[in-house]
Formats: structure tokens, sequence, C-alpha cells
């Protein structure tokens, strides 16, 4: 996961990129906003308008879609985000503590990025990983049968 | 061809070889021949057998029996013992550290593995894993000997049904799609598990990928599709790389693509990542999303099958549905009717959570008993506790009581008694559990999950968790229940798609079996299961107490006041009824009530 840039350039080559993987084709929409929403750490408008600009979709359309999937942000966020698996089966096995220790660690609420730019927690929908519960994902890390004490070494090997 | 009676493999991997494995190789032949063996055994290098931590190692079939730490002089004693006299020898044998799946154990009692039969067992990344297991044989049959109208005769005959939760025959679907005089058609796979705590189609699509693909591409020989999309939730990402790795290898073999097996059948397909959308496991959602589009339903008919992707004829079935596929062709559409009830045929995948001794994941015959999946299977209540409720077919099933314990799980049974199949989720639930409080959960899950196109499930499903809300805090008031029961009913009846009309579902079946708990929050105030927090208070017994005030200290809002060695009080104004005095105490002496 990238910094939250807002850098235009940054955004015009990742859209370059984007485009030259999926192809500029309505029906690519969603994997080209996962990659872009993956290389910019979120969707920023300027991303979303060359998009349209691009594939000659209403900016309308395009912020709709942007704004309906859980995983797409509009908002940036932290270079690292935490995502916090708020379903039964983790929530019965120690899930809810979990949770508490997570944001007193981080110093964090529910959809929230730190001012340093470095964090940012949400909560995710069931990732499939039951067994294993309670579990949190960093970036693209899974941590699995996690216990509050355990939070500040997970949380430490992010820079 | 010359046929041995037994195969050893000898590791001649680099490490293995700089351990010796050369010298007992020689010394293995020798030996063989000086038992007058060589005819019957026959030995062979390979590669890399299992660690080589512990080499030189080789592998010995029929058997399958893995002998590590050999030295050449060992061979003598070996051959006699194993080759000549049958026996394995144990002494060579490392027990490996035994590797604890969390999710899918070795099968229990009243399990059958049609789905799952290859998980944990394959390597799910390599096709001739899958094809040493008869992979790819249903499909080479079908192409080459089975007309499409034949094979979907065939899946008719065999009585599967649709495993994503609605149950519609899969046969009938195909023959829907066949019969539109259209083209291109298209094929789609429902790979969008989204029910919390359901994850079979998950350990299918990372365990055993190809038996998907091979269900898909006979069912697109039977549609006549020529383009192919798994539909798979960004929450997967090793499901989603699995599968290309599976898709590249099938491509490579000629399994995929342009004249599959050389018979002039032409079918491709991709996977298509979601970005986290629970409705999207709705298929015209599914179909949006698959366009680019918003992930929102649209009303049927038409169905897919006559207007799915761009307009254009559909199929859509899920995982599980076509896992199932290959293993009806081979084995005969008999067979798979021999398992489960007159209506519901075959075996499902359930992943057990909850308040059950084995969690995890589990298939078994349709038509199997609530009371043998918790007992039998799951091995009971955790802690020895009673049984309350099992909540089966995921976020818009229904509560089954006790008295349903004998309930067969079939599609027809589950549907009457106020529960749905589902995709598979099954939740177990101990006497401690608060009805209220698990229908208030749920609601909480599908009104969030809500798309918000249609209003009776976007403005109609948050009134009902605003009152379940309400009734948990204690403010229930006169008429709520008739409140809820005209919302759900009217919700049920207006929603668009499977998530409005279900999502009453859990608040519809907690008010028919466990009506008396509503009851006794509204009216009385009270939570007989002792979970709603405004609606219990904790107190100390006065004889009980010793005075040791580890409850005071540990009280987080210090609501807990007492001289020592005299009895301590809880001011229930300022508890946050957190529990924790109760956890402490050495003497139970914390009541709740």
């Amino acid at each position: 996961m990238t910094i939250g840039v807002t850098n235009r350039d940054d955004v015009l080559n990742a859209v370059d990129s984007a485009m030259e993987r999926y192809g500029a084709s309505r029906d690519e929409l969603i994997p080209i906003l996962n990659y872009l929403n993956h290389a910019l750490g979120y969707l920023p408008a300027e991303a979303l308008e060359e998009v349209s600009r691009r594939m000659r979709v209403p900016k309308s359309q395009l912020f709709s879609v942007a704004s309906f999937y859980r995983m797409f942000s509009t908002k940036p966020r932290g270079r690292h985000v935490v995502q916090f698996c708020e379903s039964a089966p983790c929530h019965v096995v120690g899930g809810r503590q979990v949770w508490q220790a997570l944001q007193e660690a981080l110093n964090l609420k529910s959809g929230e990025t730190s001012p340093d730019g470095k964090w940012s927690l949400v909560t995710t929908s069931c990732l499939g990983v039951c067994g294993v519960g309670p579990v949190i994902l960093i970036d693209d890390d899974i941590y699995g049968n996690v216990a509050p004490d355990q939070l500040t070494d997970i949380l430490a090997r992010y820079a | 061809m010359k046929y041995y009676r037994s195969h050893v493999l000898v590791c001649a991997d680099p490490e293995c070889l700089h351990k010796g494995a050369h010298d007992v190789l020689d010394s293995l032949q020798d030996e063989l021949v000086a038992q007058g063996l060589n005819d019957e055994v026959q030995v062979l290098e390979t590669s890399r057998l299992g660690g080589c931590s512990n080499g030189p190692e080789i592998m010995v079939y029929p058997e399958g029996v893995n002998y590590t730490g050999l030295t050449p002089d060992d061979m003598p004693y070996l051959v006699e013992e194993h080759f000549l006299k049958g026996r394995t020898v144990q002494k060579f044998i490392t027990q490996t550290a035994s590797f604890v799946d969390e999710e899918l154990g070795a099968p229990k009692a009243k399990e059958v593995r049609v789905v799952l039969r290859n998980c944990g067992k394959i390597d799910p990344e390599n096709i001739e894993d899958y094809i040493a297991e008869d992979g790819y044989l249903a499909l080479a049959k079908v192409l080459t000997e089975m007309t499409p109208e034949k094979v979907i005769d065939e899946i008719i005959a065999s009585g599967l049904r649709g495993r994503g939760g609605a149950g519609f025959s899969a046969g009938k679907k195909w023959s829907l799609a066949r019969v539109v005089n259209e083209t291109p058609k298209y094929l789609t796979c429902n790979a969008d598990e989204g029910d919390p705590g359901a994850f079979m189609n998950r350990r299918v699509l990372e365990g055993d990928p190809h038996s998907v693909l091979e269900g898909m591409i006979i069912a697109a020989y039977c549609v006549g599709a020529s383009r192919g999309y798994v539909y798979c939730r960004a929450e997967y990402p090793i499901a989603v790389r699995t599968l290309n790795i599976a898709i590249q290898q099938a491509r490579a073999l000629g399994l995929l693509g342009e004249n599959i097996l050389g018979t002039g059948f032409s079918f491709d397909l991709e996977v298509r990542k979601g970005a986290g959308a629970f409705v999207c496991g709705e298929e015209t959602a599914l179909i949006a999303s698959i366009e680019g589009k918003r992930g929102e339903p649209r009303p049927r008919p038409p169905f897919p099958a006559q207007k799915g992707l761009w307009n254009k004829p559909t199929n859509n079935n899920n995982v599980e549905t076509y896992a199932n596929v290959p293993q009806i062709i081979l084995k005969g559409a008999s067979w798979y009717a021999s398992m489960g009830t007159e209506l519901s045929k075959g075996t499902k995948t359930f992943a057990i959570a909850g308040d059950v001794k084995n969690t995890g994941l589990i298939e078994v015959p349709l038509g199997i008993t609530i009371r043998e999946i918790v007992y039998d299977v799951g091995g009971g209540i955790k802690d020895d506790k009673g049984f309350k409720a099992v909540q089966i077919g995921g976020p818009m099933g229904g509560c089954l009581p006790a008295q349903h314990l004998d309930l067969p799980v079939d599609y027809a049974s589950l549907l009457s008694a106020g529960a749905m199949m589902g995709s598979g989720g099954l939740v177990v639930m101990d006497d401690e559990t608060c009805m209220v409080d698990i229908a208030r959960y749920f609601m909480d899950f599908t009104q969030d999950e809500s798309c918000g196109k249609c209003t009776p499930c976007r403005v109609g499903n948050r009134r009902i968790l605003e009152i379940l809300e309400r009734i948990c805090k204690g403010q229930g008031r006169d008429g709520d229940i008739e409140t809820l029961e005209y919302l759900c009913q009217e919700i049920i009846a207006t929603s668009l798609c499977g998530l409005g009309q279900g999502a009453p579902n859990p608040v519809v079946s907690t008010l028919k079996y466990f009506l008396d708990e509503y009851k006794a929050h509204i009216y009385e105030k009270r939570c007989p299961a002792k979970v709603c927090k405004a609606l219990i208070r904790y107190d100390i017994e006065e004889n009980v107490c010793t005075g040791c005030t580890v409850c005071a200290r540990n009280c987080p809002v210090n609501a807990i006041t007492g001289e020592r060695r005299k009895t301590h009080v809880i001011d229930p104004d300022t508890c946050i009824r957190c529990g924790i005095c109760m956890q402490v105490c050495n003497f139970n002496a914390v009541l709740v009530s």
C-alpha cells in the first residue's frame, strides 16, 4: 500500500497503467478501480475524472460505482489500512476485546485515519477464515487468533 | 509394459543426494537383486518427496509408506522386512508433526464428502493432482460421448439443486438457458460467498479449483455458452490466485479455450474480483457488477436465462453446484440421487460455528436431522450446556428451537419450519443466548448490506432494527410485537430481491418460537438469558461476600463500595454491566438478575 497521494502526475501514471492493463472498456471498470484504489490508497476525484474521460463514461456513474463498494474509498487513507472482521464468529471468540484494544492502540475509531497519515482503521465483512478468529487484516497481511496483548507487536511491524 | 507389485521412489533431490541418496539407491538395488526381487519391485529416482530434512528418503507404493533417514547399511534389513515379509519398518518412519487443520478435519461420523473430497488431499496448484483423482474425466466423457440434452437429463435425474440458497433444479436452469435462441451466451459462477461465518466455497476454490472449472465447462457445453466469469469476492485473495493458476493450467492443457480436447467446442473464462458488497451474491446484482456497474439487483423476470450479462442469455450457479457436476457425470445420476431425500438429493456442505464443540466445515447427506448435525457431527454443545436454537441459512435464515431438533435438513422442511437452506451457514446457540439480541444482530448486518435501491428493504429493515434496539435497551412498548409482525410481512412481500425478502426472517422465526422472550423484554423489562445490558443488574449476595475488595478494585467505573471484610454493594446507576466483578469474584458472590 502506498501513501495517500494527491500528486496529479502520480494519479495520471496510475490511470495510465490501469488502462494499459485492463483496457478502457466499461466492464473492466471494477478491476480498474480496484487497481487504482490499491495503487493510490484511495480513489481521488482526479483519478475518477480521468477514468471518466478515457472510458467515455459519465462522471456521475463513476462516482456512483466508486461509492457503492465497501472496498473503494473516496477519501484519503493512511499508509496502512487495518481492517477488523466484525462478523459473529469472530465476535464470539473474543473479537470485542480485540476491537477495543485495537481502537486504543491506534487511538482511532472505526473509519478514522490518524493525523500523521500512517493508519486507517475500518471494519470489514467476513473474511471467511472463521476457524482462526478473531481476525485482522493489515494491508494484505492477515492475522488470525489475535489476542489483545499481541497487537503492539503486530502493529510494530509496520513503518 | 511390465507390471510390478511394488514401486519405490527414491528422492534424488540435491539435498538428499548430498546426504548419500545414491549410495542408498545402489545398496537397495543390490539387495533386491540378491533377494531375487528385482522383477517384482521397481526402483525409480524422483524429485523432492518430503522435506528432505531427514534424507535420504524413499516412498514405497502401493502402501504409500515414507521411509526417512536411511543409510546403505539399512537396506538388507529393510528389503527383508518390507519386500520379503511384507511388514512396514516402523523405525524408519518419522512421525511428522501432526498438522491440525482448524477448518476441515478428517471426516466425522455421518459425513459424506463429495464436494470436499479433494480438499486438503491434492495440491490445488497442480492440475495433474486433480487429473490423478479422475479430474476432467467427466468433461472428456461429456464432450465425446454425450449430447448436451443427455447431460442435462442426467443432471435433472440426479436431483441436484442450486447450492447457493434458493435450491432451483440445476439441470432445469441449464435447459432454460439452452433453449433461448440467441448468441453469445454466458456462464457465471457465483463465488461471492458473503454470509458471515460461511466459508465452504472459499475452501473448495482454494482446495479444489479444478472441480469448479470442470463443472463450469460441462455446464457451458450444455447451455451453449462461449464465455464465463467466476465472480469471486475480493475478501478471498487466495481463492482468486488459486483460480487464476487453475485457469492457466487448464488452458495450457487444452481443457479451456478454443477447440477443447479437439472436439470443436470452445469456452473460456476469467475471474472477476468483487469490491466488497454483500448484495452482489444475488444473481442480477452479480451480473450488474461484472458489467462494471453498481451491484444493484433488478426485478425478475426477465430471468438471466433470457436476459443476463449484457442482456444475453446467462446461466448462473454457485461454486458448490458446479463442483458437484463432474462427480454426477462420472458416478451417475442414480448414485447421486441415492443420497438425500425425495426432493433434496445429494450432499451439502455447512460451516458450523457458535457454541458447538467441533466447529468448522462439514459435508453431510441432505435429510440428516439437525440433532445429528449438532450432536454427532458437531460433538454437542460446548461446556455441556443446553441447546437453545440453531440459526440456519445465513443472515437471512431463521432460528429453529429444540422442538425442531429432529427436523430433516432439506429444502422444503427448513422452509416450512421458518428457516432456509441458504448457502450453508449454521450457528449453534446455547441456552445463554438472548434471541432478541440475536435477531437484532442479524438485522444490523442485513440493513447495513442493503443496496438501498428499493424502499421496503432500505427503510423497512432499518425500522425493524430500531425497534429491536429499543427493546434490547429496555424501552420496548406495547404494540412493538404487532408492528414487527406487520413490517416483516410487508417487507417480505414487497422487496425486490432475496436480500430484502429474507432479511426479516430471523425476526419472524424468533417471534414464532421465542415470543416469550420478546414479551419478557417488553412487558417485564427482563432479559431471560441475561444478555441485554440494560435489562440486567449485578448484585452481591450478602452472606457469600467475604469483603475481600477484589471486585471493588477491578471495577472500571468504581460502582462498588464497601469496607474490607464486610459485604460490598454495587450501585446500579453507576454500573455499566461489564461483568468484570463476576469474573474476578473468587466466591461466586456476584449474581446477575
